[in-house]
């Protein structure tokens, strides 16, 4: 075997666990770009997981388990936003509240779905292009959430820098008085953005219980929608660093698990500090441009707004 | 007006407690779960065990339980909320909440408590555990059967003794069919997340162990074992139905009968502290059937279960080696609990270091 047979299998595991990652971030990105702190990405994902599990279970159609994933994760930011965003609710206060109530909730939904296995999502070899050797099957067999995750990256970097309604979103975010005072509609924008990031986050925990590890288990997101807020913060709301930060997450995450198959000597306690400590290290040191870090920085992140003020 | 009416409560039950004494009482059990039940392993299998005291005692006993609660500080907050409200029996059910439990036994002298897979006791404190080694065992002698690389992939959670004795447990059985098997282990620092225990399957698989075995609570690792094409084994119950062309056989916690007897001394008044670790004999650990194998295999397993019954074969039989060379017991001499309850190191065979 040679060493780039031995890199595939490890490259195919990074991408199945920095998607999830992936979707989430994105979401949260554009949320907090419009200026809105949802700190309920946890609760998010994991209602997102069992929706998608429940439909897909239950109607056979994985394509509507993942809309409905979407959605659920929608909803409960829908409630959010009306709490923060119509009723003035403090949003860090209200985002912790969404994330326990999003994995209550689930578990309480989920008792009927525990034990059930699934069959994984199905990959989508694209013929042809799918048999060169190496990056064949990486980058063209794989399952649609991870294309559509890859495209996500694209068109929010898309909407964000050159279409009017990222430059609006952007203005919200910055400030909103001025976007207010210029006749800009403060609140509708960040209820979209904060929809957006419900969807987003929705579809990394279907993609969780659909095809990561296709099951339902309780509170199965682990943590990850703290990882992806992190991520956001770190990659200073551009979303190449986000792309670039969870796959090195990921990567370091399975890097470490091989490297202790391989029995290298190395406390495993320390191994698992790696991914978060390296994540952190790399994106600080990228983004270190204290002018930059300026621009992009949403200044009216979680400040309410009122039109009367 | 409350405050009188609170007076009027508490002096009320004051008087039938003393008057009607212990009848009146109502016995409560409490259980906390370090994982949610929904883990379809080691936390489902205690409320298994819990649900088995209603069966059985009905009206006589109450039980109530927390989960998913986290080893730590937090740990004995929840004990201390379990024993301040009414609980006369409570059982700590993971490695971790053995200092919290002990903590808190010492300021409830009232309440038993009874605490899983530790070692600290004190008057109203017992310990309890499944010799889950027993059943490792067996399924190394499966794996050594089923193997054609010779590598077993362990997913482990922590480097504790009661893992390690696993791990130990599950090699020598697997060397007692062939000794060219050696075992992989990967620790991925959580019992419980879905995600990272198939990580670590899939990163053993792909270095070319073709039997999974996990040291953790969800049936992710066995999942990936079902869609890598490899074999594996059940974690704390039977998973089958996850990987119906996987599971070879599963180690099952068996509970019941002991929460049911333990219940039922707490209510006699014979309760009283001690330690329990019992095995396949006493039914605490039991096999799931053995599935996907020729028949010659789980001949030969059903084979070795029956001698550990017996107690014609130990697990921990010398002779044993550790990965230093070093032998911790000749032949013919067996490892007393003591040292398998503190075991911190690997025999022989096992890959990478042990850390410590």
């Amino acid at each position: 075997m040679n060493g780039l047979d031995q890199l595939t299998p490890i490259i195919l595991t990074v991408i199945t666990a920095s998607t999830p990652l992936l979707f989430a971030a994105l979401g949260e990105l554009v949320t907090e770009k419009s200026g809105v702190l949802n700190l309920g990405v946890e609760g998010m994902m994991v209602i997102g997981a069992l929706a998608a599990f429940a439909v897909t279970t239950q109607t056979g159609s994985a394509v509507l388990g993942m809309a409905v994933g979407a959605l659920a994760g929608a909803g409960l930011a829908l409630i959010f936003a009306f709490l923060t965003l119509t009723m003035l609710a403090n949003q860090v206060a209200t985002g912790l509240a969404l994330t326990i109530f999003g994995v209550g909730l689930s578990a309480l939904a989920g008792t009927g779905f525990v034990g059930i296995a699934l069959t994984p999502l199905q990959k989508l070899d694209i013929p042809v292009l799918s048999s060169i050797p190496v990056l064949g099957p990486l980058l063209f067999n794989q399952d649609v959430l991870v294309y559509l995750s890859f495209a996500m990256v694209f068109a929010v970097y898309w909407f964000l820098n050159a279409t009017r309604a990222g430059l609006i979103l952007r203005a919200v975010g910055v400030s909103h008085a001025s976007a207010h005072a210029i006749g800009l509609p403060v609140k509708l924008t960040r209820y979209l953005a904060t929809l957006f990031g419900g969807l987003m986050a929705g579809l990394g925990g279907a993609y969780l219980s659909l095809s990561y590890t296709p099951m339902w288990a309780e509170n199965m997101t682990a943590g990850r929608g703290w990882i992806a807020l992190a991520l956001v913060v770190f990659s200073t709301w551009r979303p190449g660093r986000l792309l670039a930060g969870a796959y090195l997450f990921g990567f370091i995450t399975v890097l470490q698990l091989h490297a202790q198959g391989a029995g290298f000597a190395v406390p495993s306690q320390v191994m698992s500090m790696l991914p978060y400590l390296a994540t952190i290290l790399v994106l600080v040191l990228i983004s270190r441009d204290k002018i930059k870090i300026m621009q992009n920085a949403p200044a009216s992140l979680g400040k309410p707004f009122h039109s009367a003020k | 007006m409350f405050r009188k009416i609170t007076l009027a409560v508490v002096a009320a039950a004051f008087a039938l407690s003393t008057s009607v004494g212990a009848i009146a009482e109502e016995n409560k059990v409490g259980f906390i779960y370090v994982g949610p039940i929904g883990d379809h392993g080691w936390s489902y299998r205690h409320d298994v065990g819990r649900l088995a005291i209603e069966k059985a005692l009905g009206d006589r006993v109450k039980t109530s339980f927390i989960e998913s609660v986290k080893e730590g500080p937090d740990a004995e907050r929840v004990i201390q909320q379990l024993a301040s409200s009414g609980h006369n029996l409570i059982f700590t059910t993971s490695f971790g909440f053995m200092n919290p439990t002990l903590k808190v036994a010492k300021r409830f002298p009232k309440v038993k408590f009874e605490h899983a897979t530790g070692y600290k006791r004190s008057d109203n404190l017992s310990t309890y555990s499944g010799r889950f080694y027993e059943g490792r065992y067996v399924a190394g002698v499966i794996a050594a059967k089923m193997t054609k690389s010779n590598v077993v992939g362990y997913v482990g959670s922590f480097p504790i003794p009661e893992v390690v004795r696993g791990i130990n447990a599950f090699l020598l059985g697997a060397r007692s069919i062939n000794p060219k098997i050696t075992i992989k282990v990967v620790w991925v620092s959580t019992w419980y997340d879905p995600g990272k225990e198939a990580d670590a399957a899939k990163a053993l698989i792909d270095q070319g162990a073709d039997i999974i075995t996990q040291h953790t609570d969800s049936p992710a690792p066995l999942q990936v074992a079902e869609n890598r094409g490899v074999y594996g084994f059940g974690q704390a119950s039977d998973n089958l139905h996850f990987a119906p062309k996987a599971q070879l056989t599963a180690i099952i916690d068996n509970w019941d009968s002991y929460y049911v007897s333990r219940a039922r001394a707490m209510l006699d008044g014979t309760w009283k502290s001690q330690d329990v670790w019992g095995g396949f004999k006493d039914g605490m650990v039991s096999m799931a059937p053995f599935t996907n194998m020729p028949s010659d295999v789980s001949k030969l397993a059903a084979e070795t279960q029956a001698a550990i019954t017996s107690g014609k074969l130990h697990p921990f039989q010398g002779p044993i080696k550790d990965q230093e060379g070093k032998v911790r017991a000749e032949a013919g001499k067996v490892l007393d609990d003591g040292t398998l309850l503190g075991m911190n190191w690997y025999v022989e065979g096992v890959e990478g270091k042990l850390p410590q």
